[in-house]
């Protein structure tokens, strides 16, 4: 596994670096001087109790705090060696190559045919002739395809939770983003669809960039290849992720990962 | 003993509750029992396709009032509901914006001016100034009273929109305007229409915005830059004139009026009730 990073960090710098990033609502400061580089074509996972910023942290790389009013930030965040929070950023562009998934699944009140074709659709990326295949890949590759090829065109709305949240990755990737962004995917799952998500993952890392933001240890510990521990708004420690569950450096990781706290 | 005491308590509340819902339908039900009677007779097809007959004669019937009333709110729903719906939208979506709080406050106000004060400002603002009553000067009264209504169950209606919803769009790329059109409105525009089509229902039936500015007319007109009849204006004109015949028609006309109403939140009720399913 540490031999795999060491590789990952000859190639490049890794895709998303982080660079003393602070952020604040209001007079509540989140973040703290975060500074770290995530590899690329690997699964970062983030973990840490609840409230200590970890959710934000995810959503300050595709800049989706930018919808809550009075936040701050200090330092940069850089995907592809490019800063997200540049002057004039094209907020599409970066979403794009970015794509996201969330704690609920959130699929559109349309049809699942719909909900994958969307983005594509929208943002021009594939010829309209190609769009049924390109659903097809999309939905092949979040595993969801033969469960739901007879009935493209019934509501998304319709389908179980684990499908829904199926559902939404393939949408996501239907953009073909570079770096993917999951915020705590599995948490309303059931553990039959909670496994074959997270095989999902553990696939998909060889084309996508992965941040993974969850609660679970055992999930961090079986898809990830790096992890982060979080607390109170600080980057405790960070490390390939056998090291962090193994022989973590710091007391603060060893007691949150045995469960004395958090 | 306690217990008996609750009992009657609880039973005594509940039958308070049954006399106030009865007090509370018992107009309504009161007022469409007379229309009934009233009016019911003197409808016939005659009563939809003629026009009225001098004084003293008997028949005639309000063909002239029923055009105008369509025209008038048609043309009123024409400027009122884009502005309306756009601006609930936008105080919905950048609900802190000072454009949207301000926006908000004077709607709010506008909703409990009386519409009679909306009727003075059209006269002023449009039929003093052209120097003639007309039918557009009413559609733009009845649009001044329907925008601050649909303004604010627009917004009600977006703010219901579930955030994930918004957020999902916004991470696929979408742009801040094509989220608030593509996905969150058509999401809730079930809603949006309800809440317009009560709006409509309500100005359908105003006079007194009416009464400065589309006047009334006893001829047809189709014309919206002349004066135009409508069927609050000649409920008003026959119920206050001396013949029976005249007050015979105002109530057969009262009646038709109050069934466009009924029959309009008839459909709001039938457009609410396919609601979206939320995403669980």
């Amino acid at each position: 596994m540490t031999e795999r990073i060491a590789n990952s960090e000859q190639r490049t710098t890794g895709a998303i670096d982080v660079a003393d990033f602070s952020f604040s609502y209001g007079p509540r400061q989140i973040l703290n001087n975060v500074s770290f580089s995530m590899p690329s074509k690997a699964v970062t996972a983030i973990i840490g109790p609840s409230g200590c910023g970890k959710s934000t942290f995810l959503r300050s790389i595709n800049r989706l705090n930018d919808l809550i009013p009075e936040t701050k930030h200090a330092g940069d965040i850089l995907v592809d060696g490019r800063s997200v929070y540049t002057r004039g950023i094209d907020l599409v562009a970066l979403r794009l190559g970015v794509g996201m998934v969330f704690q609920r699944a959130n699929p559109f009140p349309k049809t699942i045919y719909e909900n994958v074709a969307y983005g594509p659709t929208l943002n021009r990326l594939v010829a309209p002739r190609d769009l049924p295949a390109t659903v097809e890949r999309c939905l092949k590759q979040a595993a969801l395809w033969d469960e739901v090829k007879d009935r493209l065109d019934t509501p998304a709305t319709g389908l179980s939770g684990g499908q829904q949240q199926r559902l939404c990755i393939a949408r996501a990737l239907a953009n073909d983003p570079k770096v993917l962004l999951m915020d705590e995917p599995c948490s309303a799952l059931d553990p039959i669809a909670t496994q074959r998500v997270e095989e999902l993952i553990v696939q998909l890392k060889a084309s996508y960039t992965i941040v993974i933001v969850t609660h679970n240890m055992q999930q961090a510990a079986r898809v990830s290849d790096v992890t982060g521990f979080f607390d109170r708004g600080e980057l405790i420690e960070f490390g390939p992720t056998e090291q962090i569950f193994t022989a973590p450096s710091k007391e603060r990781t060893e007691a949150y990962i045995t469960g004395r706290f958090g | 003993m306690r217990k008996e005491f609750r009992r009657w308590k609880s039973r005594v509340m509940v039958a308070l509750l049954v006399v106030a819902t009865v007090l509370a339908v018992a107009p309504l039900v009161l007022i469409l029992g007379t229309l009934i009677v009233k009016g019911a007779g003197s409808i016939d097809l005659g009563f939809f396709t003629r026009l009225p007959v001098p004084a003293g004669e008997s028949g005639g019937g309000v063909a002239h009032a029923i055009v105008g009333t369509l025209l008038i709110v048609g043309a009123g729903c024409l400027i009122g509901l884009p502005i309306g719906i756009g601006a609930g939208i936008f105080a919905a979506e950048w609900p802190g914006s000072i454009v949207a709080k301000t926006t908000r406050f004077i709607a709010d106000v506008l909703n409990g001016t009386p519409s009679i004060v909306v009727g003075v400002f059209a006269w002023t603002w449009i039929v003093a100034r052209q120097k003639h009553f007309s039918g557009l000067a009413g559609s733009a009264a009845l649009a001044v009273i329907m925008i601050p209504m649909v303004m604010r169950t627009t917004e009600e209606m977006v703010k219901l929109v579930p955030h994930s919803l918004r957020e999902a769009a916004l991470a696929l790329g979408y742009s801040r305007w094509r989220t608030s059109l593509g996905i969150v409105v058509r999401t809730c525009l079930p809603g949006i229409v309800t809440g317009s089509l009560l709006a409509v229902a309500r100005v359908a039936g105003e006079t007194a915005p009416l009464l400065f500015t589309a006047l009334g007319s006893q001829y047809m007109s189709r014309d919206l830059q002349q004066p135009m009849a409508a069927l609050p204006l000649v409920v008003f004109t026959y119920a206050s004139g001396p013949y029976d015949d005249w007050h015979r028609l105002a109530w057969a006309t009262a009646l038709v009026l109050i069934i466009v109403v009924f029959v309009l939140s008839l459909a709001a009720r039938i457009a609410t009730r396919r609601r979206f399913d939320a995403p669980r």
